[in-house]
């Protein structure tokens, strides 16, 4: 019984860990499948955790602070369709800037506002989001498998987590069922046919990359509002490009993608409860061995099972319309 | 906008290469005043603040230059790779474990005579710092991994491995905190306090050490080696067509291998400057985002050692001028910088097109005019 209440609580921590890589993973799949690279979604998530935690704080809804989130990271996706769609500008230095910019802007800010640590203050119930336990919880616990499977997995989660599962089969349907998703993947494969067929190959990636950004938002509001109760300096680390490998190595695909980001979830729910554990005939991991597995894994997973990972023909170019 | 047509032969070199550059600044300037306006400071206070902090006493100034030699090794390490369209943006973790190379040289071989341990521990640096950016590299060529996300994640898993190597290994267990012992002082590199009797100026302690003078030599070397080398070539051929330098049977796999190596290695070398010119030991994080600042270097420099030199000092003044700033201002802290940076990368980086053309065009038509007349 311990074992089986050790599984749940360990697939539990899964579904929490991989929410916000599920989110930049989605968002990330509709500005890469545009054409547009973005390794930006490190700082779009950094960015909307700030905004999210100083939103609620000040406004006392953390639902409030969910839209100033999005509507910043919408701004930013902006920026990087401006530098690097309409000016043309490499758009991986446009990524890099605005992951650098966001990392000092915000702490920056916090630091400035709410003392030096650089930390928001932390948010009370009425802020942040609460777990939400579905209903007869409780009451199906006792329940074997059914009661451990509804109580202890299904249910207790904050919002964002069911929203993220929720986001991919949407994500499916708009990128492959419908005309939109076909234009999208369209501008992102060939985007000079798209133009001959009289569609805007630039407002089909400003429109990529305005979804991408209210996508990003959640996965910050999650952090700074829901798992976490403040803001506090690199709060994200490299969560978003854990997303983005995932993304890769997913080969650009929403379901693919997210069993990538699950196990990376997992990977960062086995590492914490590691730390500290005796294994038998190694010993006690060093934590710090513990702690660099996701970034490891991220690498063996890009080098060893990607391959030839077929991208959108036409991502990182800019698309120049003959005169 | 973009409807603007400029004769790029008829724009002369200045304008392109002076002029925008210095347009492209001003503007990430200026925003920066205003998140300085934001954050409750007065940005005409913070300015003069940074320029009397880095200029205003010898001491001050020694900073600058010592900030500027590391801004110098990672900026030329990113513009290395750059030539070869590779976007190394793992500086921080080839520094810190070019900081081992150079301790464990250093501290291993120190009975040897000065100079040669110096050299032999410039190439531990040197040597660390490029494995470091190998496996990225290999995995570039070899896998095509985007050598983006692999060097980040090797910035994470070089700290891992340090802050592993400074508690559990190498860690000077007289002390609590995580770093090593320091090295013996017979091999310390020379400080400016030396050197400062001689021109006439008394002061206490500067970190700027000998290593300004390897920097110096590094812009030689990369200059001579990206521009006047054959090897130079071919990695710029990569860079610029991989498909038509695979026809001129240049082997993009070896290039990407050897750019990012000595990427890596250039990177390494900021070790130098920290542990055998000025802290002595290994200590956890010291390299400190100058890793990515180098990134802001390079791409303000044009990624050519004549343009990274003016942008190290640049960033020497701001960050020597920005100590004194987050001193005298409680509002601002060295975060303000790292976010100065950003602004810099993307004004003269990626929005370096922003209104290139109309100051191109703007000086064509006015030269045309003087020809004429």
């Amino acid at each position: 019984m311990e074992f089986l209440s050790d599984i749940a609580s360990l697939i539990n921590s899964t579904l929490r860990i991989s929410t916000p890589l599920v989110f930049a993973a989605m968002a990330g799949i509709f500005a890469e499948r545009s054409g547009v690279i973005d390794f930006s979604l490190e700082g779009k998530m950094l960015m909307a955790a700030f905004v999210a935690a100083v939103g609620s704080y000040y406004l006392g809804n953390p639902w409030l602070g969910l839209l100033l989130a999005i509507i910043v990271c919408v701004c930013l996706s902006m920026l990087h369709g401006f530098a690097s769609v309409t000016h043309k500008g490499d758009q991986v230095v446009s990524c890099v800037a605005i992951n650098i910019l966001i990392i000092g802007l915000t702490t920056a800010l916090a630091a400035a506002w709410f003392g030096q640590a650089g930390l928001t203050p932390t948010l009370n119930e009425d802020q942040r989001f609460l777990e939400i336990h579905l209903p007869f919880a409780d009451a199906l616990r006792d329940i074997p498998v059914i009661g451990t499977l509804y109580s202890d997995i299904l249910s207790g989660h904050y919002v964002f987590v069911y929203l993220a599962y929720l986001s991919v089969p949407l994500v499916f349907w708009i990128v492959f069922k419908t005309s939109f998703g076909l234009r999208l993947r369209a501008v992102g494969e060939n985007p000079s046919a798209v133009d001959t067929a009289g569609i805007n190959v630039f407002t089909m990636r400003y429109k990529a990359l305005a979804i991408n950004g209210v996508l990003i938002a959640f996965a910050g509001a999650h952090l700074s509002t829901a798992v976490n109760a403040n803001f506090f300096r690199e709060m994200s680390a490299g969560r978003g490009y854990l997303a983005l490998a995932a993304m890769i190595f997913g080969k650009w695909h929403p379901k693919t993608a997210l069993i990538a980001c699950l196990l990376f979830g997992f990977t960062d729910a086995l590492q914490i409860r590691l730390q500290g554990v005796e294994l038998p005939a190694i010993g006690e991991i060093p934590v710090q061995l513990i702690q660099a597995l996701p970034y490891i894994l991220t690498v063996v997973l890009l080098a060893g099972f990607v391959g030839k990972a077929i991208a959108p023909n036409a991502i990182g170019q800019p698309y120049i319309k003959e005169r | 906008m973009s409807n603007i047509v400029v004769d790029k032969s008829k724009v002369p070199w200045w304008v392109s290469n002076v002029i925008v550059p210095l347009v492209n600044l001003t503007l990430a300037l200026l925003v920066s005043g205003l998140f300085v306006f934001i954050a409750g400071e007065n940005p005409i206070e913070a300015v003069k603040l940074i320029i009397y902090g880095s200029f205003g006493y010898i001491q001050g100034f020694a900073y600058t230059l010592y900030y500027t030699t590391n801004f110098i090794f990672t900026g030329l390490a990113f513009a290395v790779a750059f030539h070869c369209r590779l976007f190394n943006i793992g500086g921080e973790g080839q520094a810190y474990i070019g900081g081992l190379g150079v301790f464990l040289v250093a501290i291993n071989l120190s009975f040897l005579p000065v100079p040669i341990v110096w050299l032999l521990a410039i190439f531990g640096a040197f040597l660390f710092g490029a494995a470091w950016a190998y496996i990225p590299a290999y995995l570039q060529s070899k896998r095509g991994s985007h050598v983006v996300i692999t060097t980040i994640m090797f910035n994470f898993i070089a700290s891992s491995l340090m802050i592993f190597l400074l508690v559990d290994v190498i860690r000077d267990t007289n002390q609590m905190a995580p770093h090593t012992v320091k090295l013996p002082e017979e091999i310390w590199l020379p400080s400016f306090e030396a050197f400062s009797g001689i021109l006439g100026v008394k002061i206490r302690y500067s970190p700027l050490n000998l290593t300004f003078l390897l920097a110096i030599a590094s812009l030689f070397f990369v200059w001579f080696l990206v521009w006047k080398t054959k090897w130079g070539y071919e990695m710029r051929a990569v860079g610029h067509n991989t498909q038509a330098a695979i026809y001129a049977g240049i082997s993009p796999h070896k290039n990407i291998i050897i750019a990012m190596c000595i990427s890596g290695g250039l990177a390494g070398l900021l070790g130098v400057n920290e542990i055998l010119g000025v802290s002595h030991k290994i200590q956890a994080g010291f390299p400190a985002g100058y890793g990515f600042t180098g990134i802001a270097v390079a791409l303000m420099g044009r990624n050519h050692p004549i343009g990274i030199l003016p942008a190290a000092f640049l960033f020497g003044i701001l960050y020597q001028g920005g100590s004194e700033v987050t001193f005298e201002m409680p509002n601002i802290t060295r975060y303000m910088f790292v976010a100065v940076q950003g602004l810099i990368i993307l004004f003269s980086g990626a929005l370096e097109n922003l209104f290139r053309p109309q100051i191109e065009s703007f000086f064509v038509r006015r030269l045309n005019r003087e020809v004429n007349a």
